[in-house]
């Protein structure tokens, strides 16, 4: 039996780092090429001598495929192709194309400039693993070549994030990188048609969570902003650069316009205006609400928002700064945290998760004396506030999407194990279907049962419909006559005509002959008319002829009589019939 | 060269050739203009290829035919359709037989025949499946025939087993369509032999094709149920479970009609009981329908989840147990059980600690779940409201919004648990979805108290900038209920601020707080002290009483006091006097008081505040008094008579002005007797015997007054609403009345009197029902005469004329039920402000106005915006039909903007902006135009009275000043 075979390099069982080889029909694909932000050595990247030991890498892989620009979904790519040796075709979507190489530069500038590593990429090197790439459109099937091909559905998330349908034949994986079931303020939910997939592997980040409604979340956040502002306090926002900011610029800004507010909103320059002019230039990627309003204005063209400076911290007033980085590790949101966290007035909103270890951390624990560098201590009087916005399905859209697709069997990466075993068993309790988990370097193979195309004659088609009932019921698998020829690397179905003139051979015709003997002292004449006149009364509805020639024809049934040569008296009965599937029951006299 | 030029010319020479032969049957045609159905046989006849049949087909179709030659025309058509071998014009002929039965006056009973025959020996798919819907033109022309219907229905039958999905799907839309609903269709007259065999009634056919292979035909199959649902046939309940395998199709057409088909059964057989498939538990029908239309509601396709959202609301029968599920979500974290942000906020409000900060890990996850109980893909109707206002398209967000409120309305219970939801929704991206959670929280507002964190959030959307989602939350605010006096502060905090930020939402602010005030005196009583500002012992200054934040207080108070008898004690004298000039010069927002110890000095308002219900009886009684003495006029003197109707148009007015219930009749009845008086006037004038030509000075105060009746009546005809036939033909009558007047007075000329007499022809066609009731007045008169004055000459005719004038007495007037006065208050500009709108002169300005329009009858095509400028200069200015907003009945709001643009001025001046009412008196002609069938038939009519077109200033004029700056170089 045909299998499909899934082996994560990353992301089994483990969050970041994702890089998923998928060999489905003989194809060898990989899906992502993402790096772990948890190491600085090795470990950090996927481990790419499991493919292969020595040789490159374009001779095992068909292609590559990057989900979304998150670097624990793409921050391997450069290494893998230019320093590794790829020379294959990588797809992602037209978005990530355009702000992958930004966050790719950014993080390489972190790794040598600031931490002085060597032996890392280029930034050539990202502008040639760039050149390699294929973009993708939604719902746009790409035959990556003649049997292998790939089709992009939305995934929310982040901008261009794409869930990818993998297809080889009658055989299929569908790959759903990060998504995001519920809609935001910037982009709209996954989705994705009924594509019954083979596997379906899925993302579980959220596995043990069903998240509130995102309106609380929201008005919450806004109120939150809204009265600090009208106490002439300053509001802090750290953010991560892409993503998020994104939906609560949005937020804010539609907010500001809602009320008509006043109080100016900075964001720190960086990547971040790089990004937003992308986000202005993939409309079609975003949800529905700035998809409809953007011949009006572009919603990205922020009015309230304007760029931030460092000098502007100190101005009076209230005011509301995004800055990254997210959580208050370093950089500018430190800086402008350091300044405002004496007044009681000021507020700084957590809009995410915080590793331990970090100021966010200590502050969102309630910690008041912070310990800086230098035994400086630090009050923290300002306002700590935490609002969780993530872009990922919760349980309850992970069953919503398995709901859509309907796979066969189903794979679960991108998550902690724990998790992963309390879904895993609710999926296979509520859809009865496979799942699998694999840790990383594991492979997990799942045989499929994949349709087998025959062509057939229209004539037969034709045909053979004609005689059935009257319509054909496609829920119920009609039988019908026909010869299966295998020639070559095609299978025919024709009629059996059809195959002996192409085969060369001749027809045969199979009969089945059987001796009755009856007693009967008639003549063979009057036995035979006697017979007659009995299956004429017994066998209503039959057609049944005497033939001149001294033989009787039930249907297609033959009998004849003839005396038996030692004893006249004993007749035998000549049956016989030729080899057909319809049987007539009860056909033969008791005799 | 020569030789090119000299084939060209060859050629065209023997295109010359050609060309009269083609024509000879055409020029025939033309001549001798024969039937349409003679036309068309010529013109198929001529067709050469079916390309050329197909155009003439085409051409054909386009023009109507009469009923009469319809059914040549159908001959004509089959007897090409049977010699027609190509299929794209059998296609068209087919359509055509399905259009051409259509007509009206045409019974198609006799092609039925035909039709059912050429279905027998057609071979293209394409063409059966037109056919069949010809069959279900021609069936559904002749609902009565029951013997017709079954011969139909027996041909769906047969082709039923068609290969082509269109052949298939117009077969079931026969059997929707004329399906028999009274009885099962027996099959025995065709054997038993054949394969749907035995007595088979039409839902099980139909529900057969539910499970075919193509989508299309499976939608039609449950289309076609549904359809005989509509028609009174009772769906078996059977068909529940196979629409209910439908719900989970590959296609989202049959999902929509799934959805359909199973609240229809739901809707049937709301307390069967259905068991629940993997148990042993049975619930009943309408709840497992609702559990599975919830379900949709998380569907993939979003025409799907609209519909089931829609749906969702209209299931009133379902159990409370199972309608709460729809709002429930249980949250978890890393498997523990979390409490949503909204159970959270009402703990917090019941532990007495408002609006606190929140902590970090307030929200961390309680007690650890049970892996099993979690229900992920909760088989309910779990959350289904919580999927469908979290949708990313708008449409199923109102659409769940509108469900919510249908479902909370029949549920107090419910409405209670889904006011979190709907106060969420306020924060919408989409402002059409803010504004209709909005209206629904106002909706089922009876049913809900709101609890002061509730109030908050909802107060919050009262900075919105936008004008419409303020004015609804004002609205909201006048019907809500409140718990605490923390809430009434609350409220009015909130409002202030409004005010403040946006000094134009003044009236609605008041408004919203004299209901606030009159719905919770006694959560107002406590608060008076800090309101008004007093103290026990000190004197505290009196605030300005322009304020409209002090005007709005007071509003909220003195409402308060209306039902609360112990407030005024509280007031300090300053309040009485405010209360005193507010009561006079806001009396809609301030009701009268019975203040202690001043019952002497405000006796007269309480007496003013007693006309109830009863003293409109007394008002309406009055007014049929003062109508009836106006009849008596005919017996008095000249003089005599004028005075009285003088004093009863006096009497009129001054009742318009005092009951506002029968303002409109008191002024329609004024303003009609206003143009007897003035004929009467203009008639008895003393010279008025003399000839004509002679008396000057008379004829022009004559004309003068008949120009004025004119006026009045088209103010008449066209500012009131809710007039009767009779009265419009009084008006007309007293128009006519007027017309005559001119007539006799200008000139005499042959044109004058033609239409004059046109006039009367139409007054006579117009009001042919109506004309009993005019006996002995002027039309009547008139009409008897009408012979002679058709052939007189104008001189005769003026002489006519000008005696029936004298002789014909005042029209009674009989009033109608309703009858209201179209009203138009601009409320925008005020015209008070002395600042001058400045502006480059040549550029233009935009001035926003915002008026209330009562009792108008389609503003977006009547209401226009006049500007008149200092100059004379005026425009007219039609808004746009999506500036008219309609916040209740017979109300609307025009909100827009005019431009104004002139040349440079020296200093600031004035200009008036009024509203007006436009009117063409063609468009009221009582004969509806869809009664004269074809267009042709329209021309053919005379051309009635020429439509009169024009306008009725109908509100005050407002001026605003404005200054053109001449532009700077």
């Amino acid at each position: 039996m045909p299998e499909i075979k899934v082996t994560p390099l990353g992301a089994g069982q483990d969050v970041g780092r994702s890089c998923i080889l998928v060999s489905i029909g003989g194809k060898n694909i990989m899906l992502d090429c993402g790096m772990h932000m948890g190491y600085n050595d090795d470990r950090r990247f996927p481990d790419f001598s499991y493919i292969t030991q020595n040789g490159r890498l374009t001779d095992f892989l068909d292609c590559v495929i990057i989900s979304h620009f998150h670097l624990d979904h793409c921050g391997a790519l450069p290494y893998m192709s230019e320093m590794v040796g790829y020379d294959g075709p990588i797809y992602m979507t037209h978005p990530t194309k355009a702000i992958c190489p930004i966050l790719l530069e950014d993080f390489r500038k972190i790794t040598v400039d600031k931490k002085g590593e060597t032996n890392f990429f280029t930034s050539q090197m990202i502008k040639d693993c760039m050149k390699k790439v294929i973009p993708l459109n939604l719902h746009q099937t790409v035959q990556v070549d003649d049997e292998l091909e790939i089709k992009a559905y939305y995934a929310g998330h982040v901008l261009g994030a794409a869930m990818v349908h993998i297809k080889v034949g009658s055989e299929s994986v569908v790959y759903t990188g990060d998504y995001n079931m519920t809609p935001d303020r910037h982009l709209g939910a996954a989705w994705i048609d009924k594509c019954r997939p083979d596997i379906l592997i899925s993302e579980s980040t959220y596995a043990t969570t069903i998240r509130d409604s995102k309106r609380c979340r929201e008005r919450d956040f806004l109120k939150k902003v809204h009265e600090s502002i009208e106490r002439g306090g300053k509001v802090l926002i750290p953010v991560f650069a892409l993503g998020r900011a994104q939906e609560l610029c949005i937020l804010l800004e539609t907010f500001w316009e809602r009320m008509n507010l006043k109080a100016p909103i900075y964001f720190s320059t960086g990547l971040t205006e790089k990004a937003n002019h992308y986000y202005k230039l993939f409309i079609t990627w975003t949800n529905q609400k700035i998809r409809k309003t953007f011949v009006q204005r572009n919603m990205f063209e922020f009015k309230h928002i304007k760029a931030f400076d460092r000098s502007y911290a100190d101005n009076p007033g209230p005011m509301v700064v995004f800055a990254t980085p997210g959580m208050l590790h370093a950089g500018q949101s430190l800086q402008i945290f350091k300044k405002w966290a004496g007044n009681e007035k000021n507020m700084v909103i957590m809009p995410g998760y915080c590793v331990q270890g970090t100021i966010g951390h200590k502050i969102l624990n309630g910690q008041r004396k912070l310990e800086m560098e230098g035994r400086a201590t630090l009050d923290v009087k300002l306002q700590v506030e935490y609002m969780s916005f993530s872009a990922h399905a919760d349980a309850k859209g992970i069953m919503q999407l398995i709901r859509m697709a309907e796979p066969r069997n189903m794979l679960l990466v991108h998550g902690e194990a724990v998790k992963m075993e309390f879904l895993k068993g609710k999926i296979e309790q509520e859809f009865s279907i496979d799942c699998y988990m694999p840790a990383n370097g594991e492979t997990t193979t799942v045989t499929t049962n994949p349709s087998v195309p025959v062509d057939i004659s229209l004539n037969l088609l034709k045909r053979e419909m004609a005689l059935g009932g009257p319509l054909p019921d496609p829920k119920k698998p009609r039988t019908m006559h026909g010869t299966l020829i295998m020639k070559e690397n095609s299978l025919k179905l024709v009629s059996s005509e059809q195959a002996l003139k192409e085969l060369g051979l001749n027809e045969h015709q199979l009969r089945f002959t059987c001796h009755v003997q009856l007693q009967d002292p008639h003549s063979d004449a009057d036995t035979l008319h006697r017979i007659y006149t009995h299956l004429k009364s017994v066998l209503k509805g039959y057609t049944i002829q005497h033939l001149p020639d001294g033989t009787v024809i039930v249907e297609s049934i033959v009998i004849k009589v003839s005396s038996s040569t030692e004893d006249s008296n004993t007749k035998v009965l000549l049956l016989s019939w030729s080899y057909q599937t319809l049987i007539y029951n009860g056909l033969l006299p008791g005799g | 060269m020569a030789a090119h030029l000299k084939k060209r010319v060859y050629e065209e020479f023997s295109k010359v050739v050609q060309i009269p032969h083609e024509e000879t049957p055409a020029k025939k045609l033309r001549l001798s203009k024969p039937s349409k159905s003679a036309a068309l046989h010529i013109d198929l006849c001529k067709a050469t290829n079916s390309t050329d049949a197909l155009q003439y087909l085409l051409q054909f179709a386009r023009k109507p035919v009469e009923a009469e030659s319809v059914e040549g025309v159908v001959r004509i058509l089959l007897e090409h359709y049977y010699k027609e071998t190509d299929n794209s014009v059998r296609l068209k002929i087919a359509s055509l037989l399905g259009l051409l039965s259509k007509t009206q006056g045409f019974s198609p009973d006799c092609i039925v025949d035909d039709a059912i025959n050429t279905l027998s020996n057609e071979k293209s798919h394409q063409v059966l499946a037109q056919l069949l819907d010809t069959l279900l033109v021609i069936g559904t022309q002749l609902p009565e025939s029951p013997a017709l219907r079954l011969r139909l229905v027996e041909v769906a039958y047969k082709h039923l087993s068609d290969t082509y999905f269109g052949v298939r799907n117009k077969c079931l839309q026969l059997l929707g369509c004329l399906g028999m609903v009274d009885a099962p269709v027996g099959k025995e007259n065709e054997g038993p032999g054949t394969s749907l065999g035995g007595l088979r009634d039409v839902q099980s056919i139909i529900s057969d094709y539910f499970g075919d292979q193509d989508p299309r035909v499976r939608t039609a199959a449950l289309k076609a149920m549904l359809q005989l649902h509509e028609r009174g046939m009772k769906i078996h309940q059977i068909i529940y479970d196979q629409a209910c395998r439908l719900l989970t199709d590959d296609y989202e057409q049959v999902r929509s009609a799934a959805v359909q088909m199973v609240w229809v059964l739901s809707q049937l057989y709301p307390e069967s009981i259905v068991p629940i498939p993997s148990s042993n538990e049975e619930i009943r029908l309408v709840d497992d329908a609702f559990g599975k239309i919830s379900h949709m509601v998380s569907d993939g396709s979003w025409m799907v989840r609209v519909q089931a959202a829609k749906t969702l609301g209209s299931m009133l029968q379902v159990s409370p147990h199972f309608l709460e599920q729809t709002l429930d979500k249980k949250l978890m974290s890393d498997l523990r059980r979390k409490r949503t942000a909204h159970e959270r906020a009402k703990e917090l409000f019941a532990s007495g600690e408002f609006s606190s900060g929140r902590k970090w890990a307030d929200d961390a996850p309680k007690e650890k779940l049970d892996t099993n109980t979690v229900n992920l893909i909760a088989s309910g109707a779990c959350g289904a409201f919580v999927h469908g206002l979290e949708d990313e398209m708008f449409e199923v967000r109102i659409a769940a919004v509108e469900a919510l409120c249908h479902l909370a309305r029949s549920s107090p219970s419910f409405a209670e648990k889904c006011l979190d939801f709907l106060v969420d929704m306020f924060n919408d991206e989409i402002e059409e979805v803010r504004l209709q959670s909005i209206h629904v929280l106002r909706e089922i507002s009876t049913h809900i108290t709101l609890r002061e964190d509730q109030l908050d959030t909802v107060l919050a959307v009262l900075e919105d900038s936008s004008r419409d989602i303020r004015e609804a939350l004002h609205e909201l605010l006048c019907y809500t209920n409140v718990s605490t006096k923390e809430c009434i502060q609350l409220a009015l905090l909130e409002l202030l601020k409004n005010l403040n930020k946006y000094p134009t939402d003044r009236n609605s602010v008041w408004k919203c707080l004299k209901f606030l005030g009159s719905r919770h005196p006694t959560l107002v009583l406590p608060l008076v002290p800090e309101l008004l500002s007093t103290h026990p012992y000190f004197d505290t200054p009196e605030p300005d009483m322009d304020d409209p934040a002090y005007i709005a207080v007071l509003v909220l108070v003195f409402n308060a006091a209306k039902s609360c008898p112990t407030m005024p004690a509280l007031f300090s004298d300053h309040t009485f006097r405010h209360y005193a000039y507010l009561r006079d010069s806001l009396s809609h927002l301030v009701p009268p008081l019975r203040l202690p110890g001043r019952k002497q000095v405000y006796g007269l308002d309480s007496v003013d505040s007693g006309p109830g219900s009863g003293s409109v009886e007394s008002a309406q009684l009055f007014l049929q008094q003062s109508l009836n003495r106006v009849s008596t006029i005919q017996n008095l003197e000249a003089s005599g008579a004028q005075d009285l109707l003088d004093l009863t148009i006096r009497d009129l007015q001054r009742l318009g002005e005092l009951q506002t219930e029968l303002a409109g009749a008191a002024d329609f009845c004024a303003t009609y007797l206003r143009c007897q008086l003035l004929l009467m006037k203009a008639l008895q004038e003393k010279l008025w015997n003399m000839a004509v030509p002679l008396c000057l000075k008379q004829n022009v105060t004559a004309t003068a007054a008949a120009q004025q009746i004119l006026e009045e009546t088209y103010k008449l005809e066209f500012l009131y609403s809710g007039l009767e036939s009779r009265q419009v033909a009084t008006i007309h009558h007293v128009r006519l009345q007027a017309k005559a007047l001119q007539l006799v007075l200008t000139s005499v000329h042959t044109s004058h009197c033609e239409r004059f007499l046109q006039d009367v022809e139409s007054f006579q066609r117009l009001f042919l029902t109506e004309l009993p009731h005019l006996q002995d007045s002027f039309v009547d008169k008139l009409l008897e005469l009408m012979p002679r004055l058709s052939s007189c000459k104008p001189v005769e005719l003026v002489k006519i004329l000008q005696t029936t004038l004298r002789q014909s007495g005042l029209l009674q007037l009989r009033l109608p039920e309703q009858i209201h006065r179209a009203t138009a208050t601009i409320i925008e500009p005020t015209g008070e402000s002395d600042n001058p709108l400045r502006f480059t002169s040549g550029l233009v300005v935009a001035l926003d106005i915002d008026a209330t329009l009562e009792h108008v009858q389609d503003p977006q095509n009547t209401v226009k915006v006049q500007v008149l400028y200092p100059d004379g200069q005026s425009h007219v200015i039609h808004p746009k039909p999506g500036d008219f907003r309609k916040p209740g009945p017979h109300r609307h709001r025009l909100i827009t903007q005019v431009y104004l643009s002139h040349t440079a001025w020296t200093e600031p001046s004035q200009i008036e902006v009024r509203l007006l009412l436009a009117y063409s008196s063609s468009s009221t002609s009582l004969t509806s135009p869809s009664k004269l069938g074809w267009s042709e038939s329209l021309e053919s009519l005379p051309a009635a009275e020429a439509a009169v077109e024009g306008t009725i200033p109908f509100s005050k004029a407002v001026k605003v000043f404005i200054m053109p700056k001449p532009a700077r170089r």
